[in-house]
């Protein structure tokens, strides 16, 4: 099991009910392989620094997990297949990156 | 015999000598890796607002002779960069970022 990080960017122009399905539908595939999901963020629309599909904007979410690593072939699949999915990114985390993201978590809860 | 006044002139007319050296600033301001001195082990590509820092105008990476980034911190800001672009957190190409 390995700890890993997931970016993902969502198309603007779908309802708010669409995103939580999509955001629901990824965290199924992950838990159905097997993952832990240790923290999930929802960013919001935030404007893009450039134009992706000739869109300005798009609905970021963060998913943090631990899972075996061919796990995450079958999600980034995923992701290329859909349409919803404007981009995504999955980085492992190291010792380090691990940390931060604990000392992150805490810091957004303390300000949320 | 020269008068002291020629002698503090030198020998070219019009060329300035003084007595006592300027007092002019050559100590040069030591850069230093701010991520060692900070105590900074992980550089975060969800926060573009810091890698603000280590990019120009255009957006471009700045080297490590402008930054004083040391090579293990400058390697590890790169990556950050490039995936900040990736996710567009950042832009490729820029044009008066600052």
């Amino acid at each position: 099991m390995n700890h890993y990080e997931t970016v993902f960017i969502l198309n603007p122009v779908l309802s708010e009910e669409q995103i939580k399905e999509t955001v629901k539908k990824y965290e199924e595939i992950l838990v159905s392989k097997g993952a832990k999901m240790i923290s999930k963020e929802n960013w919001g629309l935030k404007k893009l620094a450039y134009a992706i599909q000739h869109k300005k904007s798009g609905f970021y979410h963060l998913f943090e997990y631990t899972v075996a690593g061919e796990a995450i072939n079958e999600l980034e699949i995923e992701f290329r297949r859909d349409e919803r999915v404007m981009r995504y990114l999955t980085v492992a985390l190291d010792k380090h990156a691990i940390a931060w993201a604990e000392k992150r978590r805490n810091r957004n809860k303390k300000t949320a | 015999m020269s008068s002291i006044e020629q002698q503090a002139k030198g020998k070219k007319e019009g060329d300035i000598r003084y007595l006592t050296p300027l007092n002019i600033e050559t100590a040069k301001v030591k850069k230093y890796c701010m991520f060692q001195k900070s105590g900074i082990k992980y550089v975060d590509y969800k926060d573009p607002d810091f890698l603000m820092r280590f990019i120009n105008e255009q957006g471009k990476i700045l080297p490590r002779r402008l930054t004083g980034t040391s090579l293990k911190y400058q390697r590890k800001v790169a990556v950050a960069v490039k995936r900040a672009r990736h996710i567009a957190l950042m832009p490729y190409v820029a044009d008066l970022l600052k």
